[in-house]
């Protein structure tokens, strides 16, 4: 059956099954592939999206339960305070390689920034060990995290 | 720094085939192979454009495209090459639009390598001379076309932030101006390379150029394609290697919404569906029965096993040095062990994916690959096709680590075409990606020494079993029984060792692929080498750092970065019980390396890597960025491996299926890691892959310092642990 849901401001009618994970309907529904398939199992954090705010595994969470709430992904977060400073400390601290995990690790820590403004290494900790990086960039992303909290960091 | 999305080369086959490459095929850290320089002008050549080799085309409108002939996972090398070139051409980095390579083995071998392949950690150094050069030829035929228009002598001209600037007259002109006029220059034969106090990007901390696209979800990896009207499909494959499909029962699958088509091939099952939901759901729809052929009864145990005996016969002989059997008939005191590593899945967050279009007459494949020449070349083959009929479009990749060196999931996808209408992605589930992978070797190793009565060794004995890669992947570089890959870090260490004799015995593992792993034969090697060092040391009832030290006469550069992590780590210094420090040290990739482990084994065996100081000479280094970069990423995948990586078989299957039963550290666990550089003029050595290699060991040899329990095969057992607590 046909769903509405809304993504990034944006409403859209999808005709799938109910229980197709919000992931693939942003994939190869909508075409946004910013978001990324990791494991299909919420195990690595790579699908990771906002629902109303809250970091959430795309992959595992049925289109039929995201009814009126509001769907935030990889393509707009730069547009919210807290991910354009995540965005902005990523480059500054050079924390890409492949790159591949970091729309997943990048969704995980702005939920982290806007909940947790100055967020403590067991904070990042517990916010961000679901999102696995196979290329290991996980001292530069706890120190990028640390830079996006700090008073004066720029943008956003 | 902007950067403009990287395309898919927009010229593939046009380059003049003449000349280039002279080359045996080959594998390996050492081997420099003879490289006649692919600066054969392109027959596409025009008054428009400005091409002098394959690396670089010149727009009239000032437009500087260098085509990347190593492919970019994560590496970096899409902003260390492009220094190279730029470097040398005289432009900034914020000139230059960066283009894929297509496949064409001609153009864009590695010289190291002698094919199209970025793997065993040598676009830098494969590419450190030529790619120099390619960037002063372009410049020298800007200069002299310059110089022609303005009739003065070329010599009084120079290039700078591209443009070509005459000092006395104060005249300067644009290389996009001058680029029709370049192209009609003659090629000059010999260009001088600047000397390293001229550099103005080599040596500088350069920002990533494909960072932005990646923090903002634009970044087109393989699995991001969208040709237009693709069809998504996921596959089954032969739970057990060599199995085949003996029935299908699609009729559920069928019913389900978005479902198209289901694909029966001859050892695999795919369902075709509008999008990946469907797809998924489709196959788990489907009853699929196998016929499991051979290898039904296969198990890790008996695979160990036979390589254990295999170890017991002769092998060919690596590498042999003085009387090892003597002397260690002689020694005062003998070392004996036998050491494993497991099979490994490589697991790069980008499962395996290829997109494929393939019409009556040609193939359209879109792919991530660290070797496109041999995509080209295999999916010809599956489709029926001559190679030049297939088009291959290379894009990011999301994790190589050598995986990505393979071709089957291009052959799987052209497969699954053939019974397609229109272009379709197929995209491997996660659990089919580590159950499917092609595995790091599982390697047994019976090593033994001989010890004077000082302590110091007098002999060397290792013989060991396991599948070589290189003899399937590039059967030229097999011979006489040996490959160099196997054999990295077993037979050139940094020591004194007078009397050393290794053997390889090739036993390849009854129907389970097996292919390169980040950090190759090394990853095995150097743990089995530094680890009963440790043994050595022990055996000698001395410090694991001194023994070591007392060994490197002969190897100044291995000394001074095993003192300078020594002094970093504070080694010698206390730590709490159930803590310890391991050391480590390699000349691997053509970079020396030392690492320090601290770790911390809890009562229950628990193993947590708290701390790795890491020493390197890699000789020059091109961007400090990178290098530190590659040192933390190679620690992680490697102590990844050494707390949990193991790939096992039961009943032909392999038992491990996602992230939740074949493990990777996460944030919470990760260790702090300190770099530290050694300041080298040398010329660079490889990094990608060397962290890997080096981390093994030091953990191993920090578990041993902190429960006296040598481990001599990986993963960590906590068990063992355990029961030492």
């Amino acid at each position: 059956m046909a769903f509405s849901i809304k993504v990034n401001g944006n409403a859209h009618e999808v005709d799938v099954d109910g229980d197709t994970p919000l992931l693939w309907v942003l994939r190869d529904v909508l075409g946004m592939t910013g978001t990324k398939f990791g494991c299909g199992m919420a195990l690595c954090g790579a699908c990771t999206v906002h629902i109303d705010g809250v970091a959430t595994r795309s992959c595992i969470t049925p289109i039929d339960s995201i009814g009126k709430s509001q769907v935030t992904t990889i393509e707009a977060i730069g547009a919210t305070p807290a991910g354009a400073r995540i965005q902005k400390a990523w480059l500054d601290h050079e924390v890409v390689q492949c790159g591949y995990c970091q729309s997943g690790q990048i969704m995980s820590a702005s939920a982290l920034l806007a909940s947790k403004p100055h967020p403590t290494d067991a904070d990042i900790d517990d916010a961000m060990s679901g999102n696995i990086c196979r290329c290991g960039t996980y001292t530069r992303i706890r120190q990028a995290i640390k830079l996006a909290a700090e008073p004066n960091a720029r943008g956003g | 720094m902007t950067f403009n999305q990287i395309s898919p080369s927009a010229v593939s086959h046009n380059f003049s085939r003449r000349n280039f490459l002279v080359t045996s095929a080959a594998l390996g850290g050492g081997l420099v192979l003879g490289l006649n320089l692919p600066f054969g002008r392109s027959e596409a050549a025009s008054s428009d454009n400005f091409t002098p080799n394959a690396f670089i085309r010149i727009g009239n409108d000032g437009q500087v495209v260098l085509t990347m002939p190593y492919v970019e996972m994560g590496q970096g090398t899409y902003t260390s090459i492009p220094m190279l070139i730029a470097e040398e051409l005289e432009v900034s980095l914020k000139q230059v639009r960066l283009e894929h390579a297509p496949p064409n083995e001609k153009l864009y071998a590695n010289p190291l390598l002698g094919v199209q392949a970025t793997g065993n950690s040598n676009a830098m150094r494969g590419g450190w001379k030529p790619l120099r050069e390619a960037g002063a030829t372009a410049r020298t035929m800007l200069v002299s076309a310059a110089a022609k228009r303005w009739g003065v002598d070329p010599k009084t001209c120079r290039a700078e932030d591209g443009e070509v600037i005459h000092d006395p007259t104060k005249q300067r002109l644009n290389y996009g101006v001058l680029a029709g006029e370049a192209a009609t220059m003659p090629i000059p034969t010999n260009v001088a390379l600047k000397s390293p106090a001229e550099f103005k990007l080599i040596g500088t901390p350069v920002r990533r150029l494909d960072a932005p696209a990646k923090v903002n979800g634009t970044a087109v990896y393989g699995i991001d394609v969208r040709p237009r009207g693709v069809k998504i499909a996921t596959l089954a494959q032969s739970p057990v290697f060599g199995g085949r499909v003996r029935s299908v029962d699609e009729t559920a699958a069928k019913t389900i919404k978005g479902v198209r088509q289901v694909v029966r091939l001859d050892d695999a099952v795919a369902v075709v569906a509008d999008h990946m939901g469907a797809a998924k759901k489709g196959l788990a729809a489907l009853r699929i029965e196998w016929d499991e052929g051979p290898h039904a009864k296969l198990a890790t145990d008996a695979i160990a096993s036979d390589l254990e005996h295999a170890t017991l016969g002769t092998g060919a002989v690596a590498q042999n040095i003085g009387d090892a059997d003597k002397a260690m008939a002689d020694a005062a005191t003998r070392v004996e062990a036998i050491y494993q590593v497991p099979f490994l899945a490589h697991a790069t967050m980008e499962p395996m994916n290829c997109t494929v279009d393939l019409r009556k007459d040609e193939c359209e494949i879109w792919i991530g690959n660290q070797a496109l020449a041999r995509v080209q070349a295999m999916a010809a083959k599956a489709a029926d096709l001559p190679p030049e009929k297939v088009i291959v479009h290379n894009h990011l990749i999301g994790g190589g680590f050598g995986r990505r060196l393979e071709a089957d999931g291009a052959i799987r996808a052209v497969e699954i075409a053939r019974q397609v209408e229109g272009p379709v992605k197929v995209v491997w589930t996660r659990e089919e990606d580590i159950q499917h992978d092609m595995y790091r070797p599982y390697w047994l190793d019976r090593i033994s020494a001989g010890l004077d009565q000082r302590g110091r060794p007098v002999a060397w004995k290792n013989r060991f079993a396991g599948s070589s890669v290189v003899a399937r992947w590039l059967p030229p570089g097999f011979k006489d029984g040996l490959d160099p890959d196997s054999t990295e870090g077993a037979i050139d260490l940094v020591y004194d060792l007078p009397n050393f004799h290794v053997e390889f015995v090739r036993a390849e593992p009854p129907g389970i692929p097996t292919a390169f792993w980040r950090s190759v034969g090394p990853s095995h090697n150097v743990f089995v080498t530094e680890s009963f060092m440790d043994e050595m040391a022990a055996a000698a009832k001395q410090d694991p750092v001194a023994y070591r030290r007392a060994l490197l006469d002969k190897s100044p550069r291995a000394r001074a970065v095993l003192d300078l992590a020594a002094e970093k780590a504070g080694w010698g210094q206390a730590l709490p019980k159930g803590s310890g420090r391991g050391v480590s040290l390699q000349f691997v990739f053509g970079s020396y390396m030392a690492q320090v482990a601290e770790v911390e084994v809890s009562k229950e065996g628990t193993v947590r890597v708290r701390r790795v100081i890491c020493a390197i000479d890699c000789g020059t280094v091109v961007n400090p960025n990178t290098v530190q970069a590659q040192i933390q990423s190679g620690i992680i995948f490697g102590a990844t491996a050494a707390l949990y990586g193991e790939i096992t078989l039961k009943n032909g299957r392999v038992e491990q299926t996602n992230f939740d039963s074949y493990q990777m550290i996460r944030m919470n666990e990760a260790p702090s890691i300190e770099v530290y550089v050694v300041k080298s003029s040398e010329p660079p050595g490889g990094m990608g892959e060397t962290g890997t290699s080096a981390i093994v060991p030091a953990i191993a040899n920090a578990i041993y310092a902190a429960t006296g329990k040598r481990l001599r095969k990986m993963p960590v057992d906590s068990n063992i642990l355990k029961q030492a607590a």
